[in-house]
């Protein structure tokens, strides 16, 4: 089977955000009112083929751990779909 | 083991290149200039030719996509660099040398944007904080260097665990005098717990000519030929 796999990266919680920090404190002077928590991330989208969706998760999870996401620093959460049309 | 020590041969170090890299000729310069041999060791090899020490240079290896080190990890040559490492070898990780070292595992913690956001570059002190390192033991405790930095992503972090070990352990090898990037602690610089690898941001390869402003690095760059074992042909 064929699955849609999107790994959002965080920074954990405690880190610190500089890029969320520096676009936070940039929003007042452009007139946005009421943002706060601002934390910048990334999104990384690609296409896994495996026996079935438990087995799709675990590699993505081995993929994250081991690569995606520094586990000092960083968290992801793993959103799977099975592909729409196959291949 | 402890690893066999020759007097009388001008110790081999080994320089990797990566893809991407760009400070490996500044650390082959400041090693011969100090009477060290020095090569370069590209990133596929899956051994280190037999060299007495390897030095991880600055650069952006793997054009530091993902993030900075996280693919250089990978490459076949880091392997070989692990198992020297667990050997007692010096390995000695400059600025992106330091960040692939850390996500290699060989070093704890990670390297962060600099508090911010401001890309950094420019001479800053350094406080030797130990002398028990293969990258400070020429030096004395409480020496204060002068090292160009130049870097965005040397803002020092781990875990407040890990942190208290790093002190308890005095593994904290050099601390910045004023600190640029928001490092936790003001580390510039750490060490393993058998103290043969070492990270650090700073480049004291160009710091080891008076035409580049400062020759506080040599004590460094010395300290690493005498740990990868021909002290006593090495004359600065």
């Amino acid at each position: 089977m064929t699955f849609d796999a999107v790994v959002d990266v965080q920074l954990r919680a405690g880190v610190a955000d500089p890029q969320g920090a520096t676009i936070e404190r940039a929003l007042p002077t452009l007139g946005f009112e009421g943002i706060e928590g601002v934390r910048v991330g990334k999104s990384i989208r690609f296409r896994v083929e495996a026996a079935d969706e438990a087995a799709a998760r675990a590699l993505v999870e081995d993929v994250c751990h081991r690569f995606l996401t520094n586990p000092v620093i960083e968290d992801s959460t793993i959103v799977l779909h099975a592909a729409a049309t196959a291949g | 083991m402890p690893r066999p020590r020759r007097v009388d041969v001008a110790p081999r170090i080994g320089v990797l290149q990566f893809p991407g890299t760009n400070c490996e000729l500044d650390a082959v310069e400041a090693v011969r200039q100090l009477g060290g041999d020095a090569e370069l060791l590209w990133h596929e090899r899956h051994d280190l030719g037999g060299v007495d020490g390897v030095v991880v240079p600055g650069g952006f290896a793997h054009g530091d996509y993902l993030r900075p080190g996280a693919i250089a990890r990978f490459s076949p040559v880091m392997a070989a660099v692990a198992a020297f490492a667990a050997d007692g070898g010096p390995v000695v990780g400059i600025c992106n040398g330091f960040q692939v070292l850390t996500e290699a595992g060989l070093l704890p913690g990670a390297l962060q944007k600099n508090a911010g956001l401001k890309f950094r570059c420019g001479t800053v002190e350094l406080r030797v904080e130990t002398t028990d390192s293969v990258l400070t033991s020429e030096a004395t405790v409480g020496d204060v260097l002068r090292i160009p930095i130049n870097h965005f992503e040397g803002n020092y972090t781990c875990s407040s665990e890990t942190l208290a070990q790093l002190r308890d352990q005095d593994r904290i090898v050099v601390r910045y005098v004023d600190n640029p990037n928001g490092s936790v602690d003001d580390i510039a610089g750490i060490c393993n717990e058998a103290r043969n690898v070492v990270g650090l941001m700073p480049h004291p390869e160009r710091a080891c000519h008076e035409l580049l402003g400062s020759t506080d690095g040599i004590v460094m760059i010395r300290s690493m030929l005498v740990a990868a074992g021909a002290a006593a042909s090495v004359s600065g």
